[in-house]
């Protein structure tokens, strides 16, 4: 299993605090190729709440709330789908389909999920 | 369908199922007896978990998915079988924060820890000079934390916490305490100081004065990549809101498990009123975070009580709830440190006397009463 | 036959719409970042 300490690489860890909505924008979300394959970073566990799923990376120690459910469905389901896109519309409508292809940019930005 | 706006704040004051992290204090022991110890350390209580309970405890967090655990004590590398534990943990899925003093990280100790990926270190420290740390934590113990810290550098363990407890004497030296953060290249950690444990008799003395509360959340806004454990959510009224959740975690995303293996709220209530019940007990661990009383009346909604009437009730919670029950101060009215001066104004109603005392007393020296103070 | 006109204004409220409810989606927090541990 890769590893990636946070120890090692001091940009990362504790970075990753909640931030206010204001802040967070598309232009901060890296480029995502929704045409691409994607899968859970196997450094990841994912614990399932009833409003989605806490994912923590082990290496980095980055804890990401997953908050829904339908989002939580996707995640799981990125590695068996071909794409990142075939995985969301898998799971929710056509007009939700770019707010989550953004959600999963964020995940990817924040080492939830990386290219397979 | 969109996902119907929520925020995680808001959600994780009903609590979860299980944890985000805890911290497990596994021993009362201690080579030193800080003035302020929020959980009155020093000897070993003989009822202390076993090895084998110890890897229980793990076994129960591996299942509830906590995947991140906070290891404190007394001096935890005082237990001899400290390594297995945190072996085990991270074998099982668990990763560890330990807090120490420094005294048992010596070279050896040190690359051993630098060969692990998913163990991290606090080294605790409460001034930047030796005089005004060992003022607090005892003469030798800068010098001992500073001598694990360059252990830690000589064995490139990489980026470790150097934890501070904030007081009335170290606020000035907070650009000191950067700098040595930086030489190091460790993470610098500061955090609120509780009138908990040992904490009760000297708080008067120590805590910060109301003008440099104003000066460290300034500080603070300054510098997002300082840690607090979200410890300073009550000066979230001076303005915008400091790093993290902004919320009290007791009881509903954090706990305490302590070496005797009793469950309490968080570390700084370690008092028979947030006393949630015992691993030993029944159904563990797992069913005190489910189903205790306390933990289920701490995930009910709050009211503000007489905070109602203020407009930064939403921002600050009402502060601390160890910071209120210590002083002596009703739960449901202003946290002593109010930013806005209402607790200093609650605070000289309550005679010290009638403030409550720590449960229990793990002191090597009992200077501290137990029950009310006399 | 007419050309369809896209109204600007309303293709970028979609996008700023997009963009919070990806803000709503996923939300990271500090392991440090919960009050009540040591």
């Amino acid at each position: 299993m890769q590893t990636c300490s946070s120890r090692k690489s001091r940009s990362t860890v504790c970075a990753g605090f909640t931030r206010p909505l204001t802040t967070l924008g598309g232009a901060s979300a890296p480029q995502f190729n929704a045409a691409a394959s994607w899968r859970l970073d196997p450094n990841v566990a994912l614990r399932d709440e009833e409003f989605g799923a806490l994912a923590y990376h082990y290496g980095t120690r980055r804890l990401v709330f997953l908050k829904s459910r339908d989002l939580v469905e996707i995640v799981r389901g990125l590695d068996a789908a071909p794409d990142a896109r075939t995985a969301i519309a898998a799971v929710v409508d056509e007009a939700s389909v770019p707010a989550y292809e953004i959600a999963l940019a964020r995940l990817a930005g924040s080492e939830i999920i990386r290219a397979a | 369908m969109p996902p119907e706006a929520f925020a995680l704040r808001d959600r994780f004051k009903l609590g979860l199922e299980a944890p985000i992290c805890l911290t497990w204090e596994i021993t009362y022991a201690c080579n030193l007896a800080c003035i302020h110890c929020l959980s009155s350390s020093g000897r070993r209580d003989p009822r202390e978990l076993s090895t084998a309970e110890a890897m229980g405890v793990i076994d129960e967090m591996a299942a509830l998915k906590v995947f991140y655990v906070n290891i404190g004590g007394g001096e935890p590398l005082i237990r001899p079988d400290f390594f297995d534990i945190v072996d085990y943990a991270v074998d099982s899925g668990v990763g560890v924060k330990f807090s120490t003093n420094g005294t048992r990280l010596d070279k050896a100790r040190a690359e051993t820890l630098a060969g692990s990926d998913y163990v991290d270190i606090q080294i605790s420290l409460d001034g930047a000079d030796a005089a005004t740390n060992d003022a607090v934590r005892g003469v030798g113990s800068y010098d001992t934390a500073l001598r694990a810290m360059d252990n830690l550098a000589a064995a490139n363990f990489g980026e470790f916490k150097i934890s501070v407890v904030m007081t009335r004497q170290n606020i000035p030296q907070i650009d000191e305490f950067e700098a040595l953060a930086a030489r190091y290249g460790a993470q610098l950690r500061l955090t609120r100081l509780r009138p908990s444990g040992r904490g009760v008799d000297s708080w008067d003395e120590l805590h910060p004065t109301t003008q440099q509360q104003r000066d460290l959340y300034q500080w603070l806004l300054d510098r997002p990549g300082v840690l607090t454990g979200d410890s300073f959510f009550h000066l979230s009224a001076l303005g915008d809101p400091l790093e993290g959740l902004n919320l009290c975690g007791a009881g509903r995303v954090v706990c305490l498990i302590d070496p005797i293996g009793d469950v309490y709220a968080c570390p700084f209530v370690i008092h028979e009123d947030f006393l949630a019940g015992n691993i030993r007990d029944e159904g563990g661990f797992s069913k005190v975070w489910k189903e205790s009383e306390l933990f289920t009346s701490l995930r009910e909604p709050t009211s503000a009580g007489a905070c109602a009437s203020c407009g930064s009730y939403d921002a600050c919670q009402g502060g601390c709830m160890a910071a209120k029950f210590f002083t002596g101060l009703p739960l449901d009215g202003p946290d002593p440190e109010c930013v806005l001066g209402h607790g200093e104004a609650a605070l000289s109603a309550v005679a010290v006397a009638l403030r409550p005392g720590p449960s229990q007393d793990h002191s090597v020296r009992t200077s501290v009463r137990l029950g009310a103070r006399a | 036959m007419a050309e369809e006109r896209i109204n600007v204004e309303v293709v970028v409220e979609d996008e700023a719409e997009t963009v919070v409810s990806a803000d709503l989606l996923v939300e990271e927090v500090s392991i440090d970042g919960m009050c009540g541990v040591y």
